[in-house]
């Protein structure tokens, strides 16, 4: 058979791109194995608390060093929980901030300030996190150690836990700054391509500049808004090294019974946790108990992608030309 | 008014004297009959807007020079005039749209029912003004939020669904849509056919209660049924609101207009009646474009 | 000659309007509706400011604490801060890893853009690369490390690293972080190769076409140079994000100072373990082993200092991208 040079090219190409894609696939399945003995000794358990989450990493990795029974029992959850509280309360106050700083950078503000801020915005998106790190351990947390906590507030926890600074507020803030330039590249570009008749028709019929920005744009972008969120969401999940340095390497869940004290507390989410262990990964059942910490972040990045893709569909109803009615 | 001469119609022989240099009379397209004009009811006749000594120019380019002409309810207004000669701009300084082009500069007064409208806030103006555009631009809603949209950013709270049926379902009735839509009004806007989608723009525009209608060139993406429907309405709505149309067509000038302005490069060439303009016009100029010796 | 109609009256000329300044417009807006322009103002220049800080700061302390020979010397074992050396091989440990990353990625990157761009057949084929790539751009880099740790940690790729008496292989070398790294930067890259061949109109290819040339040859020939600013800016995206990276690093790159395994020339280099800018301040941390900020701080100095460069970079090319016209 002989092959014209497109139809090589298709079929190298799209081997390649095979290629790709049974790898990427692969990863999934080889994660899923290597953690599933750890999923299979707990089962729902894994999920749930019970026990200091450190001790049992501890065992966890004796054991697979030692001679006996390996160990694998863990209660992840205030890995879990401290991931949920950092990951949401980031995204929450990024997106407010991103969407105002959007609807600024695309509309409201003057052009040499615009001139500025746009570089600006692409700029913090690439600053490497061990950077923003960095920042945080040797100037946000010192000052929230020695400023911010007050004597009594730290006496009140004590026989619980420590507070030193290094804590929820730190992660979630310097969370947010990391996350926000991502949003708001995102939400200005979905902005910028809300068609100009549709602002024109709406400032034609009497409604101010602001009100047709918030009614007309911000409706339309909505798909935009929703990848977004979705992708800085993906991002804080799986942000370790940042939070690693600067929530404190506890395996505690802060308790919002206590008040406001629950920002100062430390904590340490799913993937710092994977960083903190990584000496361990020469003991079995530590590996397993890795890969299962990370196979629930790949499949809560999915899944996150998945309502994403869920969310958007039922916009674009009002949104496309159909046929003639 | 300067006015370049037009090129020299081109004699077949030279030597015959029964040759005349004046556009030839055809049995082409002759606009200078007016076609079939739709049935007219008399309508009482009272001035809106005044135009004095109007000029707009763009960054120093004049596209509107020295215009002058009053604008009335009860009437059609039709500003014609090859590409370029200023009409849209005029049309669009009426409702100080032209003030959203950064490098717009403009001269001479507009005044509605007395008032100078650069005194008025450009948003109170716009709603007593509305324009219509010649792509039609339903919102990405439905055809109720659509029509409601502007009655919902007028009042200070916001007004119930049930309390803005009424006034919905006038707005669409006065602009001929009621008929075809009335069963779904949650129906996406921008899945109604070109036609439709045009009235709804115009349904949008009627449901801020206008004083004037400006409409750009409305009819110039759709299809000839869909025109003659609009211009039926717009011949009906011109009892209710002055209404000023902007247009390339002649024919549909000739068919819907009670006044005619004929621009040329920014200037007001000829103003009058369309009887006047289309059948005796006094500039030459205006007889030739309405002839078609240039468009 | 104009005829005119009867006029009423009007105010007198008033010739000065220019655009209207917001504060004309905004008379007409509700307390609610400026209420929102202030904050998105303040939120604006918020920002701003938190930018300017960070990179201020990050300068004063940087060049507070660095010095030119750090540039050149290695670490080194020592007591005091001053003793400690430079960070000369993490410095050549980053533009390894970048290197290798962005020369598996890119070309790669670029086969598979022009696959979804240009041919993508069949269909749901087309989808599930899509996906996956979009997965791969949405996956932690911890998780991707851990894979990487998998795939070189076992036996048959054991030649791309140490394999050590008991035959348990080794796993972190320069390839296998780069390779990881790879995978890292090609979601950018691939995002950006397949948006900027949809963006050239189909009249360019159908007038390829007409002239007989194939699809292939026109994409090598006409498509490909026509996006090469996209494609540059794609990799460079790529190597910003590379190059910023620390846990794969950390997982998969040993943290020695740069030592080769075997004797080729270059293979023992990409074989062998090292570090890069981004470990070394991580290290360098208060959280980490070392503790010395000065250094860090001078580390990070460097580190902002090729981030920026490389933005700028994009920035400009970016920009030419963008002065491409079609029509």
């Amino acid at each position: 058979m002989d092959l014209s040079d497109d139809q090589r090219a298709e079929l190298w190409l799209g081997a390649l791109v095979c290629g790709v894609v049974v790898l990427l696939l692969a990863m999934l399945g080889f994660i899923l194995r290597e953690a599933w003995p750890s999923f299979a000794h707990n089962g729902l358990s894994w999920f749930g608390s019970g026990g200091s989450a450190d001790r049992q990493l501890q065992s966890i990795f004796d054991s697979g060093t030692a001679n006996g029974p390996q160990q694998y029992e863990i209660h992840a959850w205030p890995m879990i929980w401290s991931t949920v509280l950092t990951t949401t309360g980031a995204v929450a106050i990024s997106f407010v901030c991103s969407l105002f700083v959007a609807a600024f950078l695309v509309k409201f503000a003057p052009d040499p300030i615009k001139r500025v801020l746009e570089p600006v915005v692409r700029l913090l998106a690439s600053v490497p996190s061990v950077i923003y790190g960095l920042v945080g351990v040797l100037v946000i947390v010192p000052f929230i150690g020695q400023h911010l906590i007050t004597e009594s507030e730290r006496a009140s926890v004590t026989p619980v836990i420590q507070l030193s600074g290094y804590s929820l507020l730190a992660a979630v803030l310097i969370l947010t700054v990391m996350t926000a330039p991502v949003m708001i590249a995102i939400f200005a570009e979905g902005l910028r391509s809300v068609p100009r008749g549709w602002l024109e028709g709406s400032l034609a019929l009497g409604v101010n500049e602001w009100r047709t920005f918030w009614k007309i744009a911000v409706r339309t972008a909505r798909p935009a808004l929703i990848a977004g969120t979705v992708l800085a969401c993906a991002r804080a999940l799986g942000e370790s090294v940042m939070l690693f340095m600067v929530s404190g390497s506890v395996g505690f869940a802060p308790n919002p019974a206590d008040g406001l004290i629950v920002l100062f507390e430390p904590s340490r989410g799913l993937a710092p946790t994977i960083l903190q262990n990584t000496d361990g990964l020469s003991s079995p059942p530590m590996a397993h108990t890795l890969y299962a910490i990370a196979a629930l972040l790949l499949f809560s990045a999915l899944t996150l992608s998945l309502v994403g893709w869920a969310v958007k569909r039922p916009m674009k109803r009002y949104q496309h030309a159909g046929g003639v009615a | 008014m300067e006015l370049s001469h037009p090129p020299a119609i081109r004699r077949l022989h030279a030597n015959q004297p029964s040759a005349v240099a004046r556009p030839p009379v055809t049995k082409g397209p002759r606009v200078t009959t007016i076609p079939q004009r739709h049935n007219r009811v008399q309508t009482l006749v009272i001035e809106r807007m005044a135009v004095q000594q109007w000029s707009v120019s763009y960054g120093g380019n004049p596209a509107v020079r020295d215009v002058s002409l009053p604008i009335r309810q009860g009437e059609v207004l039709a500003l014609i005039g090859p590409s370029g000669c200023g009409k849209t701009t005029l049309l669009r300084s009426l409702n100080r749209l032209t003030e959203l082009t950064p490098n717009a500069t403009s001269a001479g007064w507009i005044s509605l029912d007395g008032v100078d409208i650069s005194t008025l806030e450009p948003t109170a103006l716009r709603r007593r003004v509305t324009m219509v555009f010649q792509q039609p631009n339903p919102f990405p809603m439905s055809i109720f939020d659509n029509v409601a949209y502007v009655l919902r950013e007028q009042a200070s709270r916001r007004p119930r669904r049930a309390a803005l049926k009424a006034a919905v379902n006038d707005a669409l009735a006065r602009a001929g849509l009621l008929d075809e839509v009335a069963g779904n009004l949650d129906h996406p806007a921008l899945r109604l056919s070109g036609g439709q989608q045009q009235r709804l723009c115009i349904a949008r525009a009627l449901a801020a209660n206008p004083e004037v209608l400006l409409l750009d060139e409305p009819c110039s993406a759709l299809d000839p049924q869909s025109t003659r429907v609009i211009e039926e309405l717009i011949v009906r709505l011109r009892e209710e609101v002055a209404v000023v149309i902007v247009t390339h067509n002649l024919q549909q000038a000739s068919r819907i207009a009670d006044h005619v302005a004929f621009m040329y490069l920014g200037e007001l060439v000829e103003y009058g009646t369309a009887r006047t303009v289309f059948e005796r016009a006094r500039q030459e100029r205006t007889r030739e474009y309405v002839s078609g010796v240039f468009g | 000659m104009s005829t005119l109609g009867t006029i009423a009256p009007g105010p007198p000329v008033n010739g000065r309007r220019g655009s209207s300044s917001m504060a004309m417009r905004s008379a007409s807006w509700r307390v609610t509706d400026r209420i929102g322009l202030g904050i998105a103002w303040l939120l604006g220049l918020i920002f701003c400011a938190i930018c300017a800080a960070i990179v201020l700061f990050l300068l004063i302390e940087g060049l507070r604490f660095i010095r030119p020979s750090m540039l050149v010397t290695n670490p080194r074992a020592g007591f005091t801060q001053s003793q400690t050396g430079g960070f000369l091989g993490p410095m050549i440990g980053t533009v390894i890893v970048a290197l290798i990353a962005i020369g598996m990625a890119g070309p790669l990157g670029v086969a598979i853009g022009v696959w979804l761009a240009e041919f993508g057949r069949p269909r749901a084929m087309a989808r599930i690369a899509e996906s996956t790539i979009e997965m791969l751009a949405g996956a932690p880099t911890v998780v991707l490390a851990l894979f990487g740790v998998l795939l070189f940690e076992s036996e048959p790729l054991g030649f791309l690293s140490v394999t050590n008496s008991n035959g348990v292989v080794f796993g972190k070398s320069f390839f296998a972080a780069g390779t990881i790294l790879a995978l890292v930067a090609l979601p950018l890259v691939v995002t950006t190769v397949r948006e900027g061949l949809q963006a050239i109109p189909d009249h360019v290819r159908e007038a390829s076409y007409a002239l007989g040339k194939t699809r292939i040859a026109t994409t090598r020939r006409i498509l490909l140079p026509a996006i090469r600013p996209s494609v540059i800016t794609g990799t460079m995206l790529g190597v910003g994000r590379v190059v910023g990276d620390t846990a794969i690093i950390l997982l998969l790159l040993g943290d020695t100072p740069l030592q080769g395994v075997g004797s080729a020339p270059l293979l023992s280099t990409l074989r062998g373990t090292g570090s890069t800018l981004t470990s070394y301040i991580y290290n360098n941390a208060p959280t980490g082993e070392l503790n010395q900020p000065n250094k860090a701080y001078a580390a990070a100095f460097v580190l902002l200092a090729i981030v920026l460069t490389l933005n700028v970079l994009v920035d400009v090319s970016g920009r030419r991208a963008r002065e491409r016209r079609w029509s």
